[in-house]
């Protein structure tokens, strides 16, 4: 391509007329030369401005850009990505409580909170008074003076029920007002009432509150069941909501039967740990939960959970262990005989039985007939460390692990100085107290082959595969020991024996401790500790009476055997077809009534 | 040729620009699809919630209880008890087939009650 300002470097006319003149032509075409060097570098330069000049123009563009991006991340309110979002954000309840067969003990439902704008009433007085109709509890006085006290807000309920809603709606006040509100339900009322504990509003906002657990499984699993990334699955529990009511059902008959104070049961599995039931009466509807009692016995406020919170004295119950002890150690035979000849006085003290069981008896009649004295002079074969090491190994000595907040306060008491006189009186389970829930565990333990169980509410896919306590031959003998307390006649559990299911057990009857020292004369704690079936257990259940009397052919009975027993046997056969169980041994007399029935 | 080039790359801009915004405009459209969705998964949900709670509250043990001691004329429903269990071969079979069943279940529970009653 030919510039044409290209200018040639020997033009003619001037080379000719520079020859004419005696001039140098050389001189014109270095001149024309320098020029167009001259030139050219005038254009290269304007390029190269131009270009640098939109290059600048791109940096600066693409560092706004950048600029822009952060000024507006800086200033802008964080968002989640909208597309990113999953299911989690929609659920941000409190997680269900199901029980083992997923039925529900707890859930949330949507409600209504009812606020006041009282500047935005148009008639202060009417709306007082039909607020006063609604609610039963409201004062219209009261409702209007709070209303003229100036503030510009006011809750008037935490949640309403939708009847209430239409009724408030038509009073038709643009001064009344809702704000949405998940309530905790427990939709079975009282049952399971005591594990459950119950709810109840935290931080509260217009459209929003907080749901907090106050008691119970609510309390311990707090943080769980609040936590969003559950993704709304729904806690789990051992308990079977339908054992759980069967217990309380007859557990409530037998407390009135036995003009008891209270009644308590626990049923767990002896080879997994999960209670399938934990019920203590009286108990209370969750939904409303009371008031803790300021004043006065808190064991008597039927927030008090006797079977884990409750730490009493459980008598001959404990005597099962002393037993178990003593055989693992070898010291004894179940066919060795014991000294039973008494009462032994020691330092002031004096150890008796229920009667005179004779000079001597066998290990096993020992702890069939339950003899106070045999039981203390095992006890003085094992010694006190042996025997407190014992006990703790089997966890009576501590709280228990239990995920109830309540169970921090079932803190087992011993005494501190542990001598032979404690040791002799520990033996039965006398000076020394624990929850029923440890002597469940504890009962487990010695029955499920002897390795240690730890009780728990949530369900469990396998049985627990604890440390050994005791020997799988121990745990055999103690388990026919525990059949003949109920099958023989001098048991002292001769009430529980129940067709089809091999029951097992063990009375305990401990006087109640006086606030005031000593001990009532007629005020005692019965507890019964049973296991089925006593062959091959599957169950343990320990039930206990507060203050149980029954008048039996004119005298007046308090011991467990005539209180606790015959509750239990009724709660085993009632919940026993309900775990599934087939009765092993088919009486009969059953059997034709039941082919006769069917004709 | 260059020309040529610098249109083609211009049309180029134009449609990828194009298809763009509609990209954009379709995310947009989806997003708002998936927001009414999810709101609508909330309403059910809540539904679903409430549906649930009233069917435990309806199948409450105590209400059940209830319902059995009002009904305890026609359907004769008592606590499980170890004796209803058997052994299949103490069951005594009917041997002749029972009749189809053409009558209302009023009925049924009714003669099945009667027949209950005789010895």
């Amino acid at each position: 391509m030919t510039d044409p300002r290209r200018i040639a470097l020997r033009p003619l006319a001037r080379i000719l007329d520079a020859r004419q003149k005696g001039e140098n032509p050389d001189a014109i075409e270095r001149e024309n030369l320098r020029l167009r060097h001259e030139q050219q570098r005038d254009r290269l330069r304007q390029r190269a401005e131009s270009r640098l000049l939109v290059l600048a123009i791109c940096f600066f563009a693409a560092f706004t850009a950048v600029g822009v991006k952060m000024t507006a991340l800086a200033s802008s309110e964080p968002e989640e990505p909208r597309s990113a979002t999953s299911g989690t954000s929609i659920i941000s309840t409190r997680a269900d409580i199901v029980d083992r067969q997923g039925r529900v003990l707890a859930t949330n439902l949507v409600t209504n909170a009812l606020y006041v704008h009282p500047h935005e009433l148009i008639d202060p007085e009417a709306a007082a008074a039909g607020l006063a109709a609604i609610f039963d509890d409201l004062d219209a006085e009261t409702l209007l003076r709070r209303f003229g006290s100036g503030s510009r807000f006011m809750w008037i309920r935490g949640s309403i029920s939708p009847e209430q809603q239409q009724l408030v709606h038509d009073l038709g006040e643009p001064g009344l007002l809702f704000g949405p509100r998940e309530m905790r339900l427990y939709p079975n009322g009282a049952i399971a009432s005591h594990v459950l504990g119950g709810a109840r509003f935290g931080e509260q906002a217009v459209n929003a509150a907080e749901i907090i657990g106050v008691a119970g499984i609510e309390a311990d699993f707090d943080e769980e069941l609040r936590d969003p990334a559950r993704n709304g699955a729904p806690l789990e529990l051992s308990l079977d909501l339908t054992v759980q009511a069967a217990v309380e059902e007859v557990l409530a008959g037998g407390m009135a039967i036995m003009n008891a104070q209270g009644a308590s049961a626990v049923l767990m599995d002896a080879h997994s740990g999960e209670v399938i039931s934990l019920a203590s009466l009286p108990d209370f509807d969750p939904n409303a939960r009371p008031r803790p009692l300021l004043e006065g016995d808190p064991s008597q406020s039927p927030l008090f959970n006797r079977a884990v919170q409750g730490v009493y004295e459980l008598g001959s119950t404990y005597k099962l262990f002393t037993v178990a002890q003593a055989l693992e150690e070898g010291l004894v035979s179940t066919e060795t005989m014991i000294d039973t000849q008494g009462p032994i006085r020691m330092s002031g003290f004096e150890i008796n039985d229920f009667h005179d069981y004779g000079p001597r008896l066998s290990v096993r009649d020992v702890l069939v007939q339950s003899s106070n004295i045999g039981t203390a002079r095992l006890a003085q074969m094992i010694g006190p460390e042996r025997q407190q090491q014992f006990l703790g190994q089997l966890g009576l000595l501590e709280a228990l692990d239990f995920e109830m907040i309540e169970a921090r306060q079932g803190r087992p008491i011993y005494p501190s100085n542990w001598g032979q006189l404690s040791t002799m009186t520990i033996s039965y389970g006398h000076g020394i107290s624990a929850t029923q829930l440890h002597l469940a565990a504890a009962y487990a333990t010695m029955v499920n082959g002897g390795t240690m169980v730890r009780p728990t509410l949530q369900r469990q896919e396998s049985p627990q595969l604890g440390e050994r306590v005791i020997s799988e031959e121990t745990s055999m003998a103690l388990r026919e020991m525990l059949r003949a307390v109920v099958a023989e006649e001098e048991g002292t559990a001769n009430l529980a024996e129940i067709a089809g299911y091999e029951v097992g057990g063990k009375t305990g009857s401990a006087d109640k401790p006086n606030p005031q020292g000593g001990y009532y004369e007629d005020r005692v704690i019965a507890t019964f500790a049973s296991v089925f079936p006593a062959n091959d257990p599957q169950y343990v259940l320990v039930v206990t009476l507060d203050e149980p009397s029954i008048s039996v052919l004119g005298e007046t009975r308090r011991t467990a055997g005539w209180t606790a027993v015959p509750v239990a046997a009724e709660v085993i056969r009632r919940v026993a077809p309900l775990l599934g169980m087939r009765p092993q041994t088919v009486d009969p007399e059953l059997a034709y009534s039941l082919s006769s029935a069917s004709q | 040729m260059r020309g040529f080039l610098t249109f083609l790359s211009a049309v180029a801009v134009i449609a990828l620009g194009y298809w763009a915004y509609h990209q954009n405009i379709q995310t947009q459209q989806a997003l708002r699809e998936v927001e009414r969705l999810q709101r609508a998964i909330v309403v059910e949900r809540e539904r679903l919630g409430v549906l649930r709670a009233e069917w435990a509250y309806l199948n409450r043990p105590d209400r059940l209880r209830e319902l059995v001691d009002l009904n305890f004329d026609r359907l004769n429903l008592l606590p499980m008890t170890p004796d209803q269990f058997a052994v299949m071969d103490e069951v005594i079979w009917r041997s002749d087939p029972p009749a189809p069943i053409v009558e209302e279940v009023e009925d049924i529970l009714f003669s099945a009650s009667e027949a209950e009653d005789l010895p």
